[in-house]
Order: structure tokens, then sequence, then C-alpha cells
């Protein structure tokens, strides 16, 4: 499964500012993230945007240059989780339970593709996502998913 | 009656066709999945590393990766076996690719933590017409009783030129 923990915060001591510096550090510690060259761009209330650059190694039709959606995968996958573990129900961690994407067109080669995933719902330990795929046109979405995330609770919460 | 085909022509032939597709795609390459082959059934393996990692602290495989690797199956074996035919009557142009199917739709189901060890994944074309293809494709690491990940997937097939 696709997992994420972070370490307990105290939530009173620190600002929004902190939080997304903290949720950027820890996303950007995830060594396939990392490799990927993703980054974050916004978090908080459930809402996260992760960007990842076009790279020649992520290609998956050669004649195109068109990124694989495999690619896209790891960066929706990634968002999804962001988006949970910014909820502010402050859960301690999340896994992927399904993750379905819809390929609407291929992403223009040579441009950032950037994700956008909103946490809409959550019960006691299942999150629900949704989430787009942009790259330099924002009026037609790459991609779309939808998926359901595990919501772990603090004991006692 | 004519003469059977050696099996060392065979096997060369299936091989380099294979590789071709394989090696052509640079994301398969980057992520490193291989294509294990037994006559037509073929099983993807993805060899551990560290950067394919999603969570350093269990640690497990990235969900994405897993994702990536049950796509690339799914493509490999519908692109391998609607080519078969075409390939064992010796069709094949050899330097030139048959166009890929396209990624219509992929719903994967994350059933167990994905190990920091090799995984294997094989396919199953469950429909191919001429134009929609609907696939299923099972991951799994250790042992094959215990699946970590399966997916289903559609795809748009390619158009051919004699369609």
């Amino acid at each position: 499964m696709a997992t994420a923990k972070k370490a307990a915060t105290d939530d009173g001591m620190i600002t929004q500012n902190d939080r997304i510096k903290l949720a950027r550090q820890f996303i950007e510690a995830i060594p396939h993230s990392r490799a990927l060259g993703m980054r974050l761009e916004e978090i908080g209330d459930g809402i996260a945007i992760i960007s990842m650059p076009y790279d020649e190694r992520l290609v998956g039709n050669p004649a195109t240059g068109v990124i694989h959606g495999g690619a896209v995968s790891a960066l929706m996958d990634t968002c999804g989780g962001a988006a949970v573990m910014s909820h502010g129900d402050a859960p301690v961690g999340t896994a992927t339970i399904d993750l379905r994407i819809d390929y609407m067109r291929a992403a223009t080669p040579g441009q950032r593709i950037r994700a956008r995933a909103e946490c809409y719902h959550v019960t006691r330990s299942v999150a629900f996502v949704r989430a787009t795929a942009l790259d330099d046109d924002d009026d037609n979405p790459v991609a779309a998913a939808t998926g359901a995330f595990t919501f772990q609770r603090a004991k006692g919460a | 009656m004519r003469k059977p085909e050696p099996v060392q022509v065979i096997k060369t032939r299936r091989d380099a066709a294979l590789r071709g597709l394989v090696e052509s795609v640079p994301y398969i390459q980057y992520l490193g999945v291989q294509f294990d082959r037994r006559g037509d059934e073929l099983t993807a393996v993805l060899p551990y590393r560290e950067d394919l990692i999603g969570n350093p602290l269990l640690p497990a495989i990235h969900g994405g990766v897993t994702a990536a690797f049950l796509e690339i199956t799914s493509i490999i074996e519908l692109t391998w076996s609607s080519q078969w035919a075409d390939m064992e009557e010796g069709k094949l142009a050899g330097d030139t690719l048959p166009p890929m199917p396209k990624t219509i739709d992929f719903t994967v189901d994350y059933l167990r933590t994905g190990l920091p060890r090799d995984a294997y994944a094989r396919a199953r074309v469950n429909r191919s017409g001429r134009r929609y293809a609907s696939v299923h494709v099972e991951a799994w690491q250790d042992n094959h009783d215990r699946i970590f990940a399966q997916a289903t997937g559609h795809f748009l097939m390619p158009t051919r030129d004699d369609g």
C-alpha cells in the first residue's frame, strides 16, 4: 500500500507557514517522489497541489514524447495522500485503498504536470479523495482520479 | 508437409520482438521493469531499488510505482498478445514498433503493503475488440498466493492500417 505517516506535532504552537514547510519536507523526503522531482505547491485543509517536471526518462510513447500514465499515477497517488494528511482532523497516517484514474488526453510534452487533490469526505477510518492533473492548459485536464484512502486517527482521538 | 522451424529460430524471433517492445519505452527502462517469457506467457519483474520507496518508515514501495508497474504490464501484454499472430507469420517489420494502446482508465486495488523486494505481475486480456480492450493484472512478491495489488484497465486500441 501507498502509506504515509508523520510525526505528531503540537498544533497550537505552529503556524500555517510551518505546516506547509513541514509537509513540503515530508513529501520531498519520499524517495520516489524526490526521484520524480515532485514539488509541493500548496497544502492545507484537505487540499494539496503537487507538481512534477517533464522528464525524458518518464516518456511512455517514444514516437510522441508523451509522459507514461504510470508517472501521472505516481503524482496523483502522492497528491491524494498529501491531501488526506492535511485534513483538519489531523490523521497520523494514511494508505491508498484504491485509486482510479481516467486519462482524458495526453499531457503536452515539455510541460510541467500539476495535480490538485481534495479530500472531500472522511469517516472514522476512511478518506475519500478526488483529483485532477493539469498541464499548461488549465481548461482541459490531462487526467482525473478518485480514490479511497485509510484514515488513521491518533489513539483516543 | 512443411518442415517445422528450428526451435532456436522461433525463440530468437520472439525474444527480439519482445525486447523491441520493452526497450523502446523510456519509462519502462527507468523503472527497470523486465519481462520473462515462456512461450506466449509473460511475467513482468520489477527489481527492488531504494528510490522506488514511498514510505521510508515502513518501508514500503510507492503506490504510484505499483500502479505504474501494473499499467506497464497491462500495456505490454495487450500489445504482445495482439501482435502475436503477425509475429509468428513473420509479418512484423523488424525496426518499426507497433503503435501502443492508449489507457482510457486504470483502477488499482491496493491489497497489501509493497515490501522492499522484487515484485512480479501477470496480466490477462479479458476482452480485446477492434477499438477497446479490457485487461486485468495482478502483482505479487514472495508468494504468488498473496497478491499485493491488482488492477483493471480499459484501453483504446491503435487503428490498424489494414483495418
